[in-house]
């Protein structure tokens, strides 16, 4: 916290002299070891550890990629399979590069969840929200564009069709599609820019959290509590409290990474993938991977192309405006009786969106189901399916959030958190 | 507390499910081909300690070459691959694989185009250890122009290219049926109820009913006693089909049983790891709680 003064000692002549000219020290010293933490945060706190872990990790892995990759669209399906047989430990780098962005992504959802159930988007964390909100942005643009690198047939007609989404914006669509492939179609100067493009994203990213972070220490942590720390009582120093209880969780998720890097290296990607790109040749499926298909499935639901992409870069958006829309009071749902039944059901419609943008929208939900026509298509069909989450997710936001807010009566919020952690622990113990 | 640590995970295990499920769907969505089996003796290699057969890898590359070579090509492997670590001709005697006498034979008995240093020309040698595997055809047009207009894959990740994997690439060869009356299948195609395809437009009978499977363009490859194997095991369909996918699988992924190895390493490293860190965790915390 801003006003938590500085404790840091230099003990050493070297120390001192370097606190005077460029205090590093001081600053590694308040933020990661003296830094006041709220001591009744549980394990969805962890998740920020994790995806720091994340960070590091595909960084370290892509920087090894990119040393033995080929950027060419005749070699870099075989450069990338190269990398698996001939480069040693190459398949492990490459695995974890892969997997890497799934796991990625699984953090980054849970934190995003476990910020929107504690409302920890609420002043005075408002600015922390939105520097959250660009890295997503930022690590969608990254993972998209590497998926393009191997260019396989998924790598391939992916940038096609999602490239050419720009192309249905009205009048400076089409110029804006060709500056961005560099010609008239996705071919040699896209995947090299996407390459380059790739490259660079990450350390972007690594700069925003940065940002983020000192944003964190400015407002100080939430908790599940959802009240501000009143008193040293309801702190316990960082070091070694929440390095422990991150380490603790940081090893479960890496130990769920590594059966997934070690023992199902491919289950979350597409076999297409594993086909070099084929112009000619388009798959009877394109796919997006998993952790897009949300967001996938809002554009397919709008029947006109750019209204689809404005609505699919408005459900990114209206998580930005987030902090705006809550109207309530109270920030953790914990306390809030009816807000969190509403949550529940957008976790479900989130998947819900997940699993209809894996889906053919004209295929049957209920099939043999009896069902009639609705203005473009079968009622019983992931289309309509669709468009139903879809209206959710929409009006989770910009509805069900600032209404809620006024007419809920909240439960009792706890004066402190030192008194909500003694409440649970008098609950405990019966 | 307790009811949203449940949500939670649930909800954490609601993802991991659809994750696991959306990554399968496409394969339902794919048409509606037979479901992949394996050989009844399964394979050796499923599961998260399963290794590579050595004899059947043996076997699966003469099928290879004595039958898919001529068709299909295997442009990422050399023939020094197969002389490494859990290959098929791997010899603990020979570490680098170059040096191993029978992958000096195999290479030797190819002719690979080259040019004379010395003049320039194009010319013919025998092939090293550290040659491709020669493709059977110049380029695609070649290969389209011999095999009725359909290119044959390349295979040397095929088992990663496929749903199903080694399964697939079993069920595909063993599985050719004749037509049911009332499919109508073109010249130089075949029928087989394991190969994705929608059939709708070639078939005649009743439209709720439509055949599974689909049409290709490559003949049933083998045929029962087609490879004779060297270490006398029966030449059946199944067989061959079953030793040839296998080597298939060990080309896709060679370095499959050293990640497997290493993974168990790893996860006994992390399980050890998180004991201890729990435990310093309890001991940190206490009385904090
Ligand atoms: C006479 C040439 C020929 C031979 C010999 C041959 N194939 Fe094929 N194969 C083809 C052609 C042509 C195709 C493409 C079929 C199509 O797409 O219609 C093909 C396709 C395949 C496919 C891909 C099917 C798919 O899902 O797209 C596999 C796997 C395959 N062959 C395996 C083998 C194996 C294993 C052998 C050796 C036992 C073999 N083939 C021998 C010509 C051949
Ligand atoms: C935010 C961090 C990052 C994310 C989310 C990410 C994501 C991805 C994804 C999804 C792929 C495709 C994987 C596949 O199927 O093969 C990929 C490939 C690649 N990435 Fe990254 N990446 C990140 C950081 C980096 C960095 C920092 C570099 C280089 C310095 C890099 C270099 C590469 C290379 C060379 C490939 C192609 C090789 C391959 O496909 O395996 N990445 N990345």
């Amino acid at each position: 916290m801003s006003d938590h003064p500085s404790t840091y000692v230099p003990k050493t002549g070297i120390e001192k002299w370097l606190d005077s000219r460029l205090p590093i020290v001081r600053l590694a010293y308040d933020s990661f070891v003296d830094y006041p933490t709220p001591k009744n945060l549980n394990y969805w706190w962890t998740f920020g550890g994790i995806l720091s872990v994340c960070l590091a990790v595909q960084i370290i892995t892509g920087i090894i990629l990119a040393m033995h990759y080929t950027p060419h669209i005749d070699y870099a399906f075989n450069s990338v399979e190269r990398i698996m047989r001939d480069v040693n430990y190459g398949w492990l780098i490459r695995y974890v590069h892969a997997n890497g962005a799934s796991m990625f992504f699984f953090a980054v959802y849970v934190h995003m969840l476990r910020g929107l159930y504690y409302g920890s988007y609420k002043a005075p964390r408002e600015v922390l929200w939105i520097l959250g909100c660009i890295i997503f942005f930022l690590m969608i643009a990254t993972a998209f564009m590497g998926y393009v690198l191997p260019w396989g047939q998924m790598s391939f007609h992916g940038a096609v069709v999602i490239t050419n989404l720009i192309g249905s914006i009205p009048v400076i669509g089409t110029p804006i599609l060709t500056w961005l492939q560099g010609g008239f179609a996705v071919d040699q100067a896209t995947l090299n820019r996407f390459f380059s493009l790739h490259y660079l994203l990450p350390f972007v990213i690594a700069g925003v959290v940065i940002l983020h972070i000192w944003a964190l220490h400015v407002s100080g942590q939430n908790n599940p509590a959802g009240v501000e720390i009143k008193s040293k009582e309801d702190t316990v120093p960082f070091t070694p409290y929440a390095t422990v209880k991150d380490g603790v969780a940081i090893i479960a998720f890496l130990f769920l990474f590594s059966v997934f890097v070690f023992f199902m290296p491919n289950s979350l990607g597409h076999a297409d993938n594993y086909i070099q790109a084929n112009p000619l040749v388009t798959p009877a499926h394109i796919v997006p991977e998993w952790y897009l298909l949300t967001f996938y499935a809002i554009l397919r639901a709008i029947p006109d192309k750019f209204l689809g992409v404005v609505a699919m870069f408005g459900a990114i958006a209206v998580i930005f405006a987030l902090p705006w829309l809550d109207t309530s009071k109270v920030k953790s749902m914990r306390y809030r009786p009816v807000m969190r039944w509403f949550f529940v059901i957008f976790v479900v419609v989130c998947l819900g969106l997940g699993w209809c943008g894996a889906q053919l929208p004209d295929a049957q939900v209920i099939p043999g189901f009896p069902s009639f026509n609705l203005i473009d298509g079968q009622l019983n069909s992931y289309l309509w399916l669709t468009r139903l989450f879809t209206l959710y997710y929409f009006a989770f936001f910009l509805f069900i959030m600032p209404w809620i807010g006024l007419k809920e009566d909240p439960l009792p919020v706890p004066a402190s958190i030192s008194e909500a952690v003694l409440a649970e622990h008098n609950k405990k113990k019966g | 507390m307790k009811s949203l640590k449940t949500i939670g995970l649930k909800t954490v295990g609601a993802l991991i499910a659809a994750t696991v499920m959306a990554s399968a769907v496409p394969a339902l969505a794919a048409g509606g081909a037979q479901h992949a089996h394996e050989p009844k003796e399964g394979f050796s290699f499923t599961g998260p300690f399963g290794t590579y057969d050595q004899a059947q890898l043996q076997r699966g590359y003469k099928v290879y070459r004595e039958v898919c070579a001529a068709c299909h090509s295997m442009n990422l492997l050399s023939f020094r691959n197969l002389g490494e670590k859990d290959g098929p001709f791997y010899d603990p005697k020979f570490k680098n694989p170059n040096d191993n006498p029978v992958v000096k034979q195999i290479a030797s008995e190819f002719e690979v185009a080259d040019i004379d240093s010395e003049t320039g020309d194009a010319i013919t040698r025998k092939a090293t250890t550290s040659d491709r595997f020669p493709a059977p055809f110049p380029n695609t047009a070649a290969a389209a122009a011999s095999n009725g207009g359909a290119v044959p894959p390349d295979l040397s990740v095929i088992t990663k290219a496929r749903h199903g994997g080694a399964s697939y690439v079993y069920s595909l060869l063993t599985g050719y049926k004749a037509p049911p009356a009332g499919l109508k299948i073109a010249e130089g195609q075949h029928y087989n109820p394991y190969f994705p395809g929608d059939l709708t437009s070639a078939w005649s009978g009743d439209h709720k009913h439509v055949p599974a499977g689909g049409v290709l363009a490559m003949a049933p490859p083998l045929s029962a006693g087609q490879v004779t194997f060297d270490d006398g095991r029966e030449s059946t369909l199944s067989h061959q089909a079953a030793d040839v996918a296998a080597f298939l699988e060990w080309a896709g992924e060679p370095k499959a049983t050293l990640r497997k190895k290493t993974g168990v390493a790893v996860l006994a490293y992390l399980l050890l790891f998180f004991g201890l860190t729990y435990a310093s965790y309890r001991m940190v915390w206490r009385g904090k709680h």
